[in-house]
């Protein structure tokens, strides 16, 4: 195998079809960054399911005239349900305390509120967050309930959020992959076409598949590589833009946890190694067709 | 070297045979005039020996192979010990005539030292020495024919095929060209050679195998291109 041979041939290939190679390069760089975008927003309704879910507890706040029984009647029942794993009771005082501790900073706030302006309350810590709508309903309409407090309500739109936008990517993604195949396969056709007259000779003075279509595959695997370099830059600057300086600098790392560079890292040599081998494949393949031995 | 035995083609197109039970034998080391008015099978001869096609019916030996079982992957093995030549050259335009020739020795993985060797050889051979560097659109036909030429024998292929190497060029010309043939025919390579040209095949008196309509209708030793006709 002559290496030197090959790779001047494949620059000669690469340089006469340079326009369509530069879209190859780019769809293979979008499409690659769409599945990664997918996959880090995935990551992240990860992360933050982790964060929240190990925090969230159902509060069942009583009414302020519960009488001893209610209040019984009620933690019976939480402790009978299956989906719970532990309930513990916070009194008006200790709500408070918490309350003065929570909003520290605001003075004004804790200094207009009275002792016993705080609602009692069960809090709830169940086994699987999501069962949530089972505990609520079995307990809001006894008596001496005030309110439950839906707290997984408001999560949901976010994760429906965060689902929105990596079902987006993967669209994004796969009809980009679509495009990119497709441009691959007339690239590879142009390529073979504009250098006929090669192959033909080539095939007649009985050169081998892998000479004769090396060269339009490791054109294709290059463009490839290529691409999958840009998509892991437009990868990156996702995470600086929008996680970093977007997601954190918004909601600030109290209330939930960001993918780190780590997750970002893990996806570069997949996707590199997809772009290749898809661009090398889809070059294969139109070979197949196009330059037949 | 080559063997026919009752051999059709049909290509799919056309609902006459190309080629219609033709058996024909060609020892080692012959050269062989292919006669016959224009579609009467000589390129599909040529085609079926190289496999660029395959026999409807009947098989094909080649350089002791039955190409029938010869695998796909095993063609390129095959077709480096047949050289080609055509009356359009098919040069590439955009290379040297040194790089033209090396083109061939480079594609079949020779190594460098061995190009650099054996380029010059047969350049002198097909007597275009000190015109390595020409491009192809500088020599006139005979010389873009002879580093054709150079390019299918620079392998030292045991058969050499010509199809209608002499159709562009002019009787002077081709008379060269005929010589060139003929000397790399005394190094033992058979040439198989399909033409239309009668003065050639009337003055060299080689064997002749007529084809019309796909069907062999002579094979003579030492014979003319045709009766008076």
């Amino acid at each position: 195998m002559r290496a030197r041979f090959v790779l001047s041939e494949m620059a000669i290939g690469l340089r006469r079809n340079l326009s369509m190679t530069v879209a190859v390069v780019l769809t293979v760089a979008i499409s690659l960054a769409g599945l990664g975008v997918a996959w880090l927003m995935r990551e992240q309704v990860n992360t933050m399911k982790d964060f929240w879910y190990g925090k969230i507890e159902v509060s069942v706040f009583l009414d302020k005239n519960v009488t001893q029984p209610q209040r019984l009647a009620i933690s019976d029942e939480l402790d009978n349900l299956p989906q719970v794993e532990h309930v513990f009771y916070e009194s008006k005082e200790q709500a408070y305390i918490r309350f003065k501790q929570q909003f520290a900073s605001e003075k004004a706030l804790v200094a207009n509120t009275s002792k016993d302006a705080l609602p009692e309350s069960y809090r709830v810590k169940l086994y699987d967050p999501k069962k949530y709508q089972i505990v609520a309903s079995a307990v809001e309409l006894m008596p001496g309930v005030d309110q439950v407090a839906d707290v997984n309500g408001a999560l949901k739109k976010v994760f429906r959020f965060f689902d929105g936008i990596q079902r987006a990517a993967l669209v994004v993604a796969i009809v980009v992959l679509i495009v990119a195949i497709l441009l691959i396969f007339n690239t590879v056709r142009l390529a073979a076409f504009s250098r006929r007259r090669e192959t033909g000779i080539m095939r007649l003075v009985g050169a081998s598949d892998l000479y004769i279509q090396g060269p339009f595959v490791l054109e294709g695997a290059l463009a490839g590589l290529v691409g999958s370099g840009l998509a892991l830059g437009l990868l990156a600057l996702f995470k600086i833009v929008l996680i970093d300086h977007g997601l954190q600098s918004a909601f600030g790392s109290n209330i939930t946890r960001y993918i780190g560079w780590d997750t970002v890292l893990y996806t570069f040599p997949w996707l590199t190694l997809l772009g290749v081998v898809i661009a090398a494949l889809i070059s294969a393949a139109t070979l197949q067709r196009y330059l037949r031995v | 070297m080559i063997r026919f035995q009752g051999v059709t083609k049909v290509y799919p197109t056309s609902a006459r045979p190309a080629l219609d039970d033709a058996s024909v034998e060609i020892e080692k080391g012959e050269f062989v005039f292919l006669v016959g008015q224009s579609g009467s099978g000589k390129s599909t001869f040529l085609r079926l020996v190289l496999k660029e096609e395959k026999p409807t019916r009947g098989q094909i030996w080649v350089a002791g192979k039955d190409l029938s079982r010869l695998s796909h992957w095993k063609v390129p093995a095959l077709r480096r010990q047949i050289g080609t030549v055509f009356q359009d050259f098919r040069l590439l335009p955009n290379k040297t005539v040194h790089e033209n020739v090396a083109f061939a020795l480079e594609v079949i993985g020779k190594p460098r030292h061995t190009v650099a060797k054996v380029v010059p050889e047969v350049l002198d051979l097909v007597g275009l020495a000190g015109k390595e560097d020409r491009m192809p659109d500088e020599l006139s036909g005979g010389e873009q024919q002879r580093v054709a030429i150079a390019r299918a024998f620079v392998n030292r292929p045991m058969i050499l095929i010509a199809d209608e190497p002499t159709g562009n060029l002019d009787p002077t010309t081709s008379v060269g060209i005929m010589r060139l043939l003929d000397r790399i025919n005394r190094t033992g390579t058979t040439v198989v050679m399909a033409t239309h040209d009668s003065h050639i095949v009337d003055s060299m008196r080689r064997r002749v195998i007529e084809l019309d309509q796909g069907h062999v209708t002579r094979d003579q030793s030492r014979g003319v291109y045709g009766y008076a006709r």
